[in-house]
């Protein structure tokens, strides 16, 4: 059973670790030199477009290696010739799974350590900023790119592709289904499952003006509210002012408005040092500036957790595809 | 021996019925047609007792297992769907090595003779092969798995006459030279007529006739004489069909004993008419006073 189905699952399967493999080369030849630097602003393309590749990885394993390994049988007839081999159903199902689980976790490892390898200058000069200018190694769409978090994608859209295409039998409709789910959950795990895999940490903090690292206001200029400097590397999940009773306001309180001018009604932008010092009355009528977030030292722990969630959720549609293909015909 | 026994099978598929109240028992050692009309439940029969589709009532028994209930299971029967699949991407060659890897019986010096003599070449792609050629590859497939019990839906359905009678041709000297049983589905009687020795047939998943071919064609009479009320014939003769014009009657009974009565003109019955008769009659398994109404 093995060989037929490597058989079957090689052209796939070497086509994507072909593609592994220059995108490696590529990542050898560029990743010494960023070693020592402080300014990353050349490799933003490099950069984005290595996350992009682990995004795609999923969707491409899901979509091209899990659907077809049902579908293209049961389209073609060929489930029949080789359920009626001396094989079972069930060990027909543990090989292909087996191989291609394998297969996807071992190319979503190898991409993902290469590419946390590429830029861990980045990622160590990131976790020291206290400001929104880089993207840290925790933040939602680094994270996913990161670590062994992509080993999990891998599995769970594999799995996923197998799963559906038992379910509607039909490769392009399990295709669409599979690339549209794929997407659903990875966008749904990292904005509300994520935060939450650890109750995040809270700060609060006095507001004095240098910390201020942003001001938002809405179209009739009513300032809504500010952020302070997080702590480094941290993944802030929420950066607002609160009142001396611990509340949170926004709009800010009508003292300040008047700290940053109105287009159109106000004469030239104000200087630096005067908005900031107007901006901190704040701090004297008790106002503070209170922070939610996950600290960066919890980038492990948050991949282990989201790593066996989605493990979690592989395990259970194996499950289901087991359940599922004694009924298929 | 019993190479399949079912007790009233049925198969629904969503709200449709393909089979219902199947009862029937095939004997080893022969090669078994089973003919009936389109939606007859052939190709259902055939699906469950490989184990592709599961009974939603009755039971089934297949060389005394149930059908796809394990290796050994499988090992017992081969089953050759009527879309004769094979896998487009892979040779013959790696289609026999497919069959050597996954199955423990595999009969690798068959196969290859049986490839060579039909004048394939190993190293060409199924997905080349014509019609005729991917029904042998699959037949081939399911002979040298050796299994007990050959299961064949509709196998000559999408060849030519000339790669038809090949086929069988080839499928007889197989069963004559390995011994399997072979059950078979056709709604062409002519092809089953020149391989098949047993016959089964199927109207409206009811087993309608099922027994030995030369018994069946030696017992079955075509009568045609001056017309007159078949309520008058013999109890011992059944009547399958009866036809009457002013002045004449025809009617085809099935009887054991001979026919006496001097007043019929008696005819013998090909196989064909006789399945058309049964399949265009389904009222003829009650009892001969029910048929004439």
């Amino acid at each position: 059973m093995t060989w037929l189905t490597w058989r079957q699952f090689r052209i796939p399967a070497l086509s994507v670790f072909a593609a592994l493999i220059v995108i490696g080369v590529v990542l050898a030849i560029t990743g010494p030199e960023l070693v020592g630097r402080t300014n990353f602003s050349d490799q933003d393309v490099l950069f984005g477009g290595t996350i992009l590749v682990l995004y795609l990885l999923p969707a491409v394993i899901g979509v091209f290696w899990g659907v077809p390994m049902i579908t293209r049988e049961l389209e073609s007839g060929t489930h029949s010739l080789v359920w009626n081999q001396t094989v079972t159903r069930k060990r027909w199902l543990v090989t292909k799974l087996g191989l291609g689980l394998l297969a996807a976790m071992v190319a979503a490892g190898l991409l993902g350590w290469a590419v946390s390898w590429w830029a861990s200058p980045i990622d160590a000069l990131a976790a020291t900023q206290t400001d929104r200018g880089m993207l840290s190694r925790i933040m939602p769409v680094v994270f996913g790119a990161r670590g062994i978090v992509p080993i999990g994608y891998a599995a769970f859209a594999l799995a996923l592709g197998v799963a559906v295409g038992m379910v509607l039998k039909r490769t392009v409709a399990a295709m669409a289904v599979t690339l549209v789910v794929i997407a659903a959950v990875l966008l749904v795990v990292p904005n509300f499952v994520r935060p939450y895999l650890l109750p995040p940490q809270t700060m609060t903090v006095a507001i004095v003006g240098e910390d201020i690292t942003n001001i938002t206001g809405d179209e009739t200029g009513d300032i809504l509210e500010i952020g302070v400097r997080n702590p480094p590397g941290a993944w802030v999940l929420a950066n607002e002012t609160v009142d001396p009773a611990g509340k949170a306001v926004s709009p800010l309180p009508d003292f300040v408005q008047t700290c940053v001018p109105r287009p159109g009604r106000d004469a030239g932008p104000p200087s630096h040092g005067s908005l900031e010092a107007c901006m901190a009355q704040l701090g004297p009528h008790g106002y503070q500036q209170r922070l939610t977030y996950q600290p960066g030292s919890r980038f492990w722990p948050l991949q282990w957790l989201e790593l066996a969630l989605f493990l979690a959720m592989t395990a259970l549609l194996t499950w289901f595809c087991f359940r599922r293909v004694r009924h298929l015909s | 021996m019993t190479v399949l026994r079912a007790q009233g099978l049925g198969k629904k598929y969503k709200r449709k019925w393909a089979l219902t109240g199947c009862t029937l028992e095939i004997e080893a050692g022969h090669v078994t047609g089973l003919v009936g009309p389109n939606g007859a439940g052939k190709s259902t029969l055939l699906n469950i007792a490989s184990g592709m589709l599961e009974p939603t009532t009755g039971t089934i028994e297949v060389c005394g297992g149930t059908p796809g209930s394990g290796p050994e299971q499988l090992a017992k029967v081969g089953y050759v769907a009527q879309s004769t699949p094979v896998y487009t991407g892979l040779t013959i060659e790696e289609h026999l090595r497919l069959g050597a890897h996954l199955n423990p019986r595999w009969d690798d010096s068959l196969a290859t003779k049986r490839v060579e003599r039909l004048g394939l070449d190993p190293k060409q792609p199924a997905g080349k092969l014509s019609g005729g050629q991917r029904a042998q590859l699959a037949l081939t497939l399911g002979i040298a798995k050796r299994p007990e019990l050959l299961l064949l839906d509709e196998p000559v359905a999408a060849l030519d006459p000339l790669a038809r009678r090949e086929f069988l041709q080839d499928l007889m000297e197989s069963v004559a030279e390995h011994g399997l049983s072979v059950v078979m589905s056709s709604h062409l009687v002519n092809d089953l007529e020149r391989v098949c020795d047993h016959l089964v047939v199927l109207v409206a998943s009811e087993v309608r006739v099922i027994g030995d071919v030369d018994e069946l064609l030696a017992s079955h009479h075509r009568l045609s004489g001056p017309r007159r009320d078949v309520e008058t014939l013999p109890s011992d003769q059944h009547v399958i069909s009866a036809k009457h014009t002013d002045r004449q009657t025809t009617v085809l009974v099935r009887t054991e004993a001979p026919i006496l009565d001097p007043a019929w003109t008696v005819a013998q019955i090909g196989l064909e008419d006789l399945v058309l008769e049964y399949m265009s009659n389904p009222a003829a398994a009650r009892p001969a006073l029910e048929v004439l109404r």
